[in-house]
C-alpha cells in the first residue's frame, strides 16, 4: 500500500493540468478539481493505515521514483519520504484541501473563472503536497516555489480589480526575499555537506558540526529566513493580511492547510540542524513570541472580517513557531492541526457570512447573524473556541495549552516567554470573541440575500467536528510524532506543572471572553471612550496598521528603489538610447508630413525627383 | 519641302510638356489634370517625331502611334474612375481626396 504514495501529489497535479489544458463544462470541472483531492486523500489515508498497522524499518519510507537530473556532484532524486510528520503534514493537508475544494464549488460557482480556479487549487494542493512529502531540499524547494506560484496566482484571481494583483505581487515579492535566503542556505548546506538528500543531511550535519558551530548557525538561520518569508512571520508578515484579496476560500486554503505551515514545517524537519544551532533556535522562539504578540495586538482592531483572521493566523503560526524554538516539536506540529481545522472552518463560515451579506466584508455592519444563519453561527462559534482555547472541549486548547507548556517546561523554555504566551492567550480570546460577537450578536444591520447549500455546510460541520475531536488525539499523536520528532524537555526542576499552567491559561481564556463581552457587547461606549483617547487613537492607529510596518518597508525599500529606478531613466547610456528613439522619431514624423494624401503634391514631387534625376546624369 | 529643324521640334515638345505639367500642377479639377497629362503625353511624341525626322528613321512615328494608344487606354480608364468618383463625392476637385495621406 506504502507504493501508492506517489499518486498522493500526482493525482492533484494530473487534475489541474487537465483543467487547465482542456475546457469543460462547470460540472465536469467541479467533479474532476474535488474528486482528484478526494482520491488523493483516500491515498494518504491507506497509506497511513498501512503504515501504522505495519510500520517500515526505522518508521521511515522512501520511495525513490526517478533521477531528477545529474550535474557534477548534485544528483537529486524526485523520492517521496514518508515518516510520521510528513505522514501527518500530508493527510492535514489533503484533507482538509478537500473539503475547501467540496466548499467552493458552491462559493465560486457564479464565478468567470471557474476552470482557472480549481486548475490554480489543484496546483498549490499538489506543490504542498510535493512540499510536505520530499526526500530532499531541492524538491522541497520546488514544491515551496510552486506554492509561492499559487498564492500570488490565487490572491490575484480576481485581477481585473488592480489592487487584488498588487496584493497578488505583494504576497510573491516580499516572500521571495525570504525564499532567497533559503536558497543561499541550500547552497551552503550543499557546498559544506554535499548532498541535498534531508535525512543524509541531518547525519552528516550532526557528525560534522559541533553544537554552536557558526556553518549550523548560519544555514539554519538562513533556512529561517525562508520559514519566516513563506509562515509570514516577523519582518516578512505584511504580505499575509492583504493576502485576502483572493477569494474566501483560497485564504482558508493557504491559512490552514497550504502555503503558511510550509515555514513551520521546513523547520520541524530540519530540526537537527537547530538542535546545532542554539542562537538560531532561540531565534525562532523569539521571532514567534514577538509575532504572536504583535499580531494579536493588530487583530484587535481589524474592521474587515478576514483581516482579523489574517491576524490571527500570523498570531497562531507564531504559536507554532515559539513551539519550535523552545524545543517542543511535537506541540508545533498539534497545533498546525487543530490549527488547520479551526481556521479553516473560520475561514469557510467567514465566506457564508460574506457570501450571504452581498459580500459585505466591516464586522461592524454584520451583527445580528445568530438566528439568520444558525450552522455558520454554531460552526464559527465552535471554531472560534477552539481558536481561542476553550479548555477541555475543544482542540485548540489542547495543543495551546501544549505550546505553553513547553514554552516553560521544554528545553528552551523560560518565564519570559511563557508569559508573552499567556498574553497571546488573552489577545486571541479577546479578539476572537469580539469577532465573533460583532458578527452574530447584537443588532442586524444588514440582510441576508444568500443561504449556503449542502456543499458548503457539509465542509463546515466535518472540521467542526474535528475542531472538537482533534484534542484527544494527543496523546497517540504525541506517541506517533515522536519517533521522527522528540519532545526536548528541560533539564532540572521546572516549578509550575502542566496542569497548573493549563489552568492558569484557561482563567486568561474566559477573563478574555468576559472582557470582549464587556466592551464590545455590553458597553461599546466605553470601548469607543477609550479608543478615542489620545493613546488610545494613537495605539489604535498603530495597531490597525500593523504597527506601521507597511509604511515603514514603504520608506525603506520601495520609495528609495523607485526612486533609483527613475533617475536611472536618465543616466547617460538610457540617454543614448533614447536619443535613438527620439532621432527615429522624428524623422518618422518628418517623412510621414510628406504623405499629405494631396494628388497634386506627389505629382510635383514626381516631377522634381524626375529633374534632379535627368540633371544628375547630364551634368555630372 | 524644307526640314523642320530638330531644335524647333523639341523646343515645341518641350513647352507642350511644361505646359501640360504646369496645368497638371496648378489646376484643381480632375478633368483638366487628365487633359495636361494628354497635352505632356503630345509634347513627348512631338519630340519623338522630330527626332525620327532627324536621322530619317520611322522609329519615331512608331513610337507616337504607341504613345496615342496608351493615352486613348489612359483616358478611358481615367474618365471612367473620374465618372465614378463624381457619383460618389459631386465634385472632381483633386484637394478633396486627401484620405490616404499619412
Amino acid at each position: 500500500m506504502l507504493r501508492l504514495l506517489w499518486l498522493v501529489p500526482a493525482l492533484p497535479f494530473a487534475s489541474s493540468l487537465v483543467l487547465a489544458l482542456v475546457r469543460l463544462p462547470r460540472r465536469a470541472v467541479a467533479w474532476i478539481a474535488t474528486s482528484s483531492i478526494a482520491a488523493s486523500t483516500i491515498i494518504s489515508l491507506l497509506v497511513a493505515g498501512s503504515f501504522l498497522s505495519t510500520p517500515p524499518a526505522a518508521f521511515a519510507y522512501t520511495e525513490a521514483l526517478w533521477r531528477w537530473f545529474d550535474a557534477g556532484s548534485l544528483h537529486p532524486e524526485i523520492a517521496l519520504y514518508l515518516d510520521p510528520l510528513s505522514l501527518i503534514m500530508m493527510v492535514v493537508v489533503a484533507f482538509v484541501s478537500f473539503l475547501i475544494h467540496l466548499y467552493s464549488t458552491e462559493f465560486m460557482s457564479g464565478d468567470d473563472g471557474y476552470n482557472r480556479f480549481f486548475a490554480y487549487m489543484n496546483l498549490f494542493v499538489a506543490s504542498m503536497l510535493t512540499l510536505v512529502l520530499a526526500d530532499n531540499l531541492l524538491l522541497l524547494y520546488l514544491g515551496w516555489e510552486g506554492v509561492g506560484l499559487c498564492s500570488y496566482l490565487l490572491i490575484g484571481f480576481w485581477y481585473r480589480d488592480s489592487d487584488n494583483g498588487r496584493a497578488g505581487r505583494k504576497a510573491f515579492i516580499v516572500t521571495r526575499v525570504g525564499d532567497t535566503a533559503l536558497m543561499i542556505g541550500l547552497f551552503l548546506l550543499f557546498h559544506r555537506l554535499g548532498t541535498l538528500n534531508i535525512q543524509e543531511l541531518m547525519r552528516r550535519a550532526s557528525e560534522q558540526w559541533p553544537i554552536g558551530s557558526s556553518a549550523a548557525l548560519a544555514a539554519a538561520l538562513l533556512l529561517l529566513g525562508g520559514a519566516i518569508g513563506k509562515s509570514a512571520q516577523l519582518p516578512l508578515q505584511t504580505w499575509l493580511p492583504d493576502a485576502m484579496a483572493g477569494p474566501t476560500p483560497v485564504s482558508a486554503l493557504i491559512h490552514a492547510a497550504t502555503m503558511v505551515t510550509a515555514g513551520v514545517y521546513l523547520i520541524a524537519r530540519t530540526h537537527v540542524l537547530y538542535a546545532l544551532a542554539p542562537q538560531a533556535q532561540f531565534a525562532v522562539a523569539v521571532i514567534g513570541a514577538a509575532t504572536l504578540l504583535m499580531a494579536g495586538f493588530s487583530a484587535l482592531t481589524q474592521h474587515d472580517l478576514k483581516r482579523v483572521l489574517a491576524y490571527s493566523t500570523i498570531s497562531q503560526i507564531g504559536y507554532m513557531f515559539l513551539a519550535l524554538g523552545v524545543g517542543a516539536w511535537p506541540a508545533a506540529i498539534f497545533h498546525f492541526m487543530t490549527h488547520a481545522f479551526f481556521k479553516a472552518l473560520l475561514f469557510l463560515g467567514a465566506g457564508i457570512v460574506i457570501k450571504s451579506l452581498n459580500d459585505e466584508h466591516d464586522i461592524f455592519r454584520m451583527g445580528g447573524l445568530r438566528k439568520h444563519l444558525p450552522v455558520a453561527f454554531w460552526t464559527f462559534l465552535i471554531a472560534g473556541c477552539s481558536l481561542a482555547g476553550l479548555p477541555l472541549i475543544t482542540a485548540g486548547a489542547f495543543s495551546k495549552d501544549w505550546i505553553l507548556w513547553g514554552a516553560y517546561g521544554a528545553a528552551n523554555g523560560s518565564t519570559g516567554l511563557w508569559v508573552a504566551a499567556l498574553t497571546g492567550v488573552l489577545l486571541t480570546s479577546l479578539y476572537t470573541f469580539r469577532m465573533i460577537f460583532l458578527v452574530f450578536f447584537g443588532e442586524q444591520h444588514s440582510q441576508v440575500t444568500y443561504r449556503p447549500g449542502n456543499a458548503m455546510l457539509i465542509p463546515c460541520l466535518v472540521l467542526a467536528f474535528l475542531s472538537i475531536v482533534g484534542g484527544y488525539m494527543k496523546a497517540p499523536f504525541a506517541s506517533f510524532l515522536g519517533t521522527s520528532l522528540p519532545w526536548n524537555s528541560k533539564v532540572g526542576a521546572i516549578p509550575i506543572g502542566e496542569t497548573a499552567s493549563g489552568g492558569i491559561a484557561a482563567a486568561v481564556f474566559f477573563l478574555g471572553v468576559y472582557l470582549a463581552y464587556v466592551l464590545f457587547l455590553r458597553k461599546p461606549n466605553l470601548t469607543m471612550a477609550v479608543a478615542s483617547s489620545r493613546a488610545g487613537r494613537v495605539l489604535h492607529s498603530l495597531w490597525s496598521s500593523d504597527w506601521a510596518m507597511d509604511w515603514l518597508y514603504d520608506r525603506l525599500f520601495v520609495r528609495p528603489l523607485v526612486w533609483l529606478a527613475n533617475s536611472g531613466k536618465s543616466d547617460l547610456i538610457d540617454g543614448f538610447y533614447s536619443g535613438v528613439a527620439w532621432l527615429n522619431k522624428t524623422a518618422w514624423r518628418g517623412a510621414s508630413r510628406t504623405q499629405s494624401g494631396r494628388l497634386r503634391w506627389y505629382a510635383a514631387g514626381i516631377a522634381a525627383g524626375s529633374i534632379v534625376l535627368i540633371a544628375v546624369v547630364l551634368f555630372l | 519641302m524644307t526640314a523642320i529643324p530638330m531644335a524647333d521640334g523639341l523646343i515645341l515638345g518641350a513647352i507642350l510638356f511644361s505646359l501640360g505639367l504646369a496645368g497638371l500642377l496648378l489646376r484643381r479639377n480632375l478633368l483638366f489634370i487628365l487633359v495636361s497629362i494628354e497635352i505632356m503625353l503630345n509634347g513627348a511624341g512631338v519630340a519623338f517625331v522630330a527626332a525620327g525626322s532627324r536621322w530619317g528613321q520611322p522609329d519615331g512615328e512608331v513610337l507616337f502611334l504607341f504613345i496615342l494608344a496608351a493615352a486613348a487606354a489612359e483616358v478611358s480608364v481615367g474618365l471612367a474612375l473620374l465618372l465614378r468618383y463624381f457619383h460618389r463625392r459631386q465634385t472632381l476637385d483633386a484637394e478633396s481626396m486627401s484620405e490616404t495621406r499619412g
